[in-house]
């Protein structure tokens, strides 16, 4: 049984992702099911944002594009290249043109490098210009994410603060000018005031550099400001894949739903209207029969036990996997 | 209402290689029994300096703390380390930020659990263990019993902090410190232990301060707010009349930075520019003065002092918002 309702036209896509599955092994001859059989596209300026709790698969989900994790089976497919099948020497320079920015932005930089030879690396690595070229475009690169390049040049990764160290690692991931960034909860340890300001900057060098985003997050409220899409994961499945806009204004999976709900709201007189939703999620280990969802869900019944929902349009560009959408 | 907790011109300073670092610069505080309050700064505010010194957890060689601290009737700041320790379980306990490396790493859950239950309160073994089943049941972890005999690295970091929240509240404790609680956890996690948090505290009847950098998660459980900037107070106020009617241009940056839910897709973020004046070299005006969008001349020589308006609304600011006079916005 094919998942694909949802993917658009080949010719339109840059990234197309069908039916990815990553697997880890752990002692006792098991196996997690870190990405079940995942298929999504994205087109050329997109911002694909990528949604779900610790542990959904969100992560190795991004790893595995970059075949930095193997996926087990499945195809990625980037401008027209296989990349699953590609010799080392190739997948290395088409990973140029992909690059991936991390979670925690103090301990993804090397504290002995200089953050001028941290922006440079990739630029020496491929032997882009000759010295003095490289300075300069490293130079801009800082100037473009909000460092004066005079002040920081010299000095190491640990003299700055967490949000400054994240932008010197998107200066660095747009050193070759990719077309593609994949954001690992760029965000996520920065303080509010801070996180803004970087989600600001990514919405700029994207306007920029002509960037496709892939933007990895567990809060639905980061994600509102920068994607133009919204992919739900659940424990390494699509739950609900859709536009922006209509995943905030009518969630049709009762996960996403419960997510949406979950955001704190700043007003002392808001009251929530919590959709119940408890507990944590079930070991990947041994993941529920049919829909996974269906141990937390306040929807589920015993066909949600037996057979697993696959992706169906419910409105125009917003598809969902449940047996009961919510209306 | 009695005052559990009344701090009185509290100063924290730090000898470094730069010199002295003042964290804390003079914070009053009276925090009322039976109430929560939350604490709210960003990174480096002075904040966690705050309530761990509050505490009498800061006591290092390189540490000066200043001013008075009465918790419960008994004046903290005079007490010796030993008599302070008594305090901690039964008088206070505090929830860190990291769930991850809060627990020992090598010792089963119930034994860290049983520890303060057997030091503090004195139970026997048997008492303790069924005790301990009690609390893991009151932070609504399923099969407790089963949860005595593991490992912290066996839980998932919202198992863990209610495994912190069950130690902290294991001895009924009068005051409880939340540092940051939910920062590590995802957000339907957080929704979780908040929930939980506010509950226990009802249902104990414990007064609770609630540190974090997120106002967000401040508005639907305290019940006043009291906003740090650069190791000072700058507002402070019943949680409802301070979102209604914020005073100070710091307190509304940091709202309207907060990622909303109800924004408009691909709208840009409202930001604070600029960060912290540097701790070893604060300026003499208004420590916000060089980021904010209303500042004045005065601004920055003058130092403003905490002001109180109606409604115990307290302000540190020399033109607050909402008020009359004009103001040129730079």
């Amino acid at each position: 049984m094919t998942n694909h309702a949802h993917l658009r036209k080949d010719s339109d896509v840059l990234l197309r992702v069908e039916d990815l599955v990553v697997e880890f092994k752990v002692p006792g001859n098991k196996v997690v099911n870190a990405v079940s059989s995942v298929s999504f596209d994205v087109k050329e300026g997109e911002t694909l944002a990528v949604v779900g709790e610790s542990g959904c698969g969100k992560t190795t989900l991004g790893k595995a594009l970059l075949q930095i994790q193997k996926p087990k089976s499945g195809t990625v497919r980037f401008e027209g290249n296989e990349l699953t099948s590609l010799s080392k020497s190739d997948l290395r320079s088409a990973r140029t043109s992909i690059q991936m920015i991390f979670q925690d932005p103090i301990s993804s930089l090397d504290p002995r490098m200089t953050v001028r030879q941290i922006v440079e690396e990739p630029l020496w690595i491929w032997s882009k210009g000759d010295e003095n070229e490289r300075v300069e475009k490293v130079k801009s690169l800082l100037n473009n994410v909000g460092l004066d390049p005079e002040l920081v040049l010299d000095r190491k990764s640990y003299e700055f603060s967490g949000g400054q160290c994240q932008r010197i690692s998107i200066a660095r991931s747009l050193a070759l000018e990719p077309k593609m960034l994949i954001c690992d909860e760029p965000v996520s340890a920065l303080d509010v005031s801070i996180q803004a300001q970087i989600l600001n900057l990514l919405n700029d060098m994207k306007d920029r550099y002509g960037l496709t985003l892939i933007f990895i997050s567990h809060d639905l409220s980061v994600v509102k400001a920068i994607s133009t899409r919204i992919m739900v994961m659940y424990l390494g499945k699509v739950c609900e894949i859709g536009t922006t806009e209509s995943i905030y204004s009518k969630p049709a999976h009762h996960y996403t739903a419960a997510l949406i709900s979950s955001v704190p709201v700043p007003d002392p007189t808001h009251k929530s209207e919590r959709t119940p939703i408890t507990g944590e999620p079930p070991s990947p280990v041994d993941p529920p029969s049919g829909c996974r969802f269906r141990t937390r869900c306040p929807a589920a019944t015993e066909l949600c036990a037996t057979e697993e929902p696959m992706l169906r349009e419910v409105s125009d560009g917003q598809f969902v996997a449940c047996h009961y959408p919510r209306a | 209402m009695s005052s559990i907790l009344k701090l009185e011109n509290l100063k924290v300073r730090f000898s470094t290689h730069r010199g002295q670092l003042e964290a804390v610069r003079g914070v009053d505080l009276d925090i009322q029994a039976g109430t929560s309050i939350g604490i709210v700064g960003e990174s480096g505010s002075g904040k966690t300096v705050m309530s761990r010194a509050a505490m009498g957890l800061l006591t290092g060689s390189n540490v000066t703390r200043e001013g008075r601290i009465t918790f419960d009737g008994k004046v903290l700041s005079d007490m010796s380390r030993e008599d302070v320790r008594n305090e901690f379980g039964t008088g206070m306990a505090m929830i860190f930020q990291d769930p991850m490396t809060a627990l020992n790493p090598v010792r089963r859950i119930g034994s860290q659990l049983q520890e303060s239950l057997r030091i503090r309160l004195g139970m026997s073994r048997k008492e303790a263990r069924a005790r301990s089943i009690e609390l893991l049941t009151l932070v609504r972890i399923p099969e407790p019993k089963q949860m005595l005999r593991k490992f912290p690295s066996q839980l998932s970091g919202g198992m863990r902090q209610r495994i912190m929240i069950a130690i902290a509240i294991s001895c009924n404790p009068k005051l409880l410190f939340a540092d940051e609680p939910t920062t590590a956890l995802d957000v339907t996690v957080q929704a979780q232990i908040l929930e939980l948090l506010t509950d226990l505290r009802q249902r104990l009847n414990m007064t609770m301060v609630l540190v974090t950098h997120d106002l967000g998660v401040v508005a639907g459980n305290t019940d006043y707010v009291a906003v740090m900037y650069a190791g000072e107070i700058v507002e402070q106020a019943p949680t409802t009349e301070l979102f209604a009617n914020m005073k100070m241009p710091y307190t509304e940056a940091l709202f309207k930075s907060i990622p909303n839910i109800q924004m408009k897709a691909g709208s840009r973020l409202p930001v604070i520019e600029g960060r912290l004046p540097d701790p070893t070299d604060r300026p003499p005006g208004c420590g916000f003065a060089a980021r904010c969008s209303y500042a004045q001349d005065k601004c920055f020589t003058d130092h403003p002092e905490l002001e109180v308006a109606k409604d115990g609304h307290l302000y540190r600011c020399w033109f607050p918002l909402g008020d009359s006079i004009q103001r040129k916005v730079s």
